[in-house]
């Protein structure tokens, strides 16, 4: 299967099996009106299989959310056909407006217009616990 | 407000500040004449979006013994919440009106949300299941005046580990003190969630045991936190019958138990502690209710600036 190399803008490489269309819709790419190509079950060396995401634009990406959905995905800035930055991403300390609480007894459960921010608690384990509540947010496959 | 400080969770106090309110606290009793006037001209806010008696009465008691007045309501149905208006508009409107707030909410949270809107301290009364933190500074005014210290102490924690919040706060307060060791005396199905004990117990390094039978680690403890094994906690009648008479403390479980040992219990109490214990002298949860309302007093000063 070939597509095509894009000239100039992102390359989301690495992303977990299964998990593209999900940081597709969270970073609302299906808005844009360039091309964005989705690969998935690529196959990888370091992974087995993977998904990967082409952007043919250079746009400003929230790289916290990338970071909260997999730090272990690398984004590639790619200009004039060559790959001129690598970025590795990190685990955010917050993230607002990305995950919802689902905790009932939360204050947000109520209180709909509050900022939804949750902060991480455990790095090793990829926990993120609500501001309010403390409740732990749900895994990032259950956005 | 960023340059307020607010009291929302126990553990934004350090064990410093925690012993600066230990020692303000034991001033008052020796001496309440020094402190009977310190609020003077001085408002408390109480604002109970849920009932609670002995909370309110801790707090209104503890603002009117240091010559301030208090104003509040103590429901829901009698507020602007009930018009549908937002934590951060009453907390805004009543900073107007007070120079310090306590507040209890049903949903989790509540009281954070108030202190980022507020203009005067906050102090989180209780919300819903998640935090209580002037109880546990209660819990602990106690221990330090039964035990006369907070290192090297074994506190056995007997009940419902799993919905208590009490419980929760407590053990992470206590988890910051040399030498604490946990004993953890329930049923199956109230056992401490497994993120207390990987996330507080197991990150801070104490030593805990679990059980179900309180008898046999009674001789081990210096202090018996008790609460109360709730009958809606049960999936059925029968398991429920079943457990909880094994942890109902009376006068004869504490025939093998220190002479020391001082028992804990955030009240209110139904049955899970006989009334004959009432007399042992190492009965300390009526005690426990008097403390609540030095350190809080104590709590006030510190959030106030007051020397």
């Amino acid at each position: 299967m070939i597509i095509d190399a894009i000239k100039n803008g992102i390359v989301i490489d690495h992303i977990a099996a299964g998990k593209a269309m999900e940081l597709y819709q969270i970073l609302g790419l299906g808005e844009l009106d360039c091309s964005v190509a989705i690969l998935k079950n690529v196959v990888s060396g370091k992974l087995g299989r993977k998904d990967i995401i082409k952007i043919d634009r250079d746009l400003d990406l929230d790289w916290d959310i990338i970071g909260y959905v997999d730090p272990n995905i690398t984004v590639n800035i790619i200009k004039d056909g060559e790959r001129v930055e690598k970025r590795q991403l990190k685990m955010p300390e917050t993230i607002t407006g990305v995950i919802h609480c689902k905790n009932p007894r939360c204050i947000t459960s109520v209180e709909q217009e509050l900022p939804q921010v949750f902060k991480l608690t455990d790095r090793a384990n990829r926990v993120y616990r609500c501001r309010y509540c403390e409740a732990k947010a749900a895994k990032s496959g259950n956005l | 407000m960023e340059n307020v400080r607010s009291l929302i969770d126990i553990l934004e106090l350090s064990v410093e500040e925690i012993d600066g309110l230990v020692a303000t606290a034991t001033d008052i009793i020796a001496n309440p004449a020094a402190y009977a006037h310190k609020c003077d001209g001085r408002i408390l806010a109480t604002l109970f979006f849920e009932p609670s008696t002995r909370t309110r009465l801790s707090f209104e008691s503890a603002m009117l013994s240091l010559g301030g007045q208090v104003l509040g309501f103590s429901e829901a149905a009698s507020s602007s919440a009930a018009k549908g208006e937002s934590v951060a508009d009453t907390v805004r409107t009543v900073s107007c009106y007070s120079d310090i707030i306590a507040m209890r909410h049903p949903k989790e949270g509540a009281p954070l949300v108030a202190s980022m809107h507020s203009t005067v301290p906050v102090i989180n009364a209780g919300d819903g299941g998640h935090n209580h933190p002037t109880q546990t500074l209660t819990d602990l005014m106690t221990i330090h005046h039964e035990k006369g210290r907070f290192e090297n102490l074994t506190i056995g924690f007997c009940g419902d580990l799993k919905f208590g919040r009490t419980v929760h706060s407590l053990i992470s307060a206590m988890s910051r003190y040399r030498g604490t060791r946990i004993v953890l005396i329930s049923p199956e199905e109230l056992k401490l969630p497994s993120y207390v004990k990987k996330e507080v117990l197991q990150r801070c390094g104490i030593e805990y045991i679990q059980t179900t039978d309180l008898e046999a680690v009674m001789p081990q403890l210096d202090i018996l936190y008790m609460t109360r094994v709730q009958r809606e906690r049960f999936f059925n009648e029968e398991d429920y019958l079943r457990l909880k008479d094994s942890y109902i403390l009376t006068a004869e479980k504490l025939w093998n138990a220190k002479e020391d040992l001082s028992i804990l219990h955030p009240l209110p109490r139904v049955n899970e502690i006989s009334v004959a214990v009432d007399r042992d002298p190492r009965a300390a949860y009526f005690k426990q209710v008097r403390y609540g309302r030095y350190i809080r007093m104590a709590l006030i000063l510190k959030l106030l600036g007051i020397n």
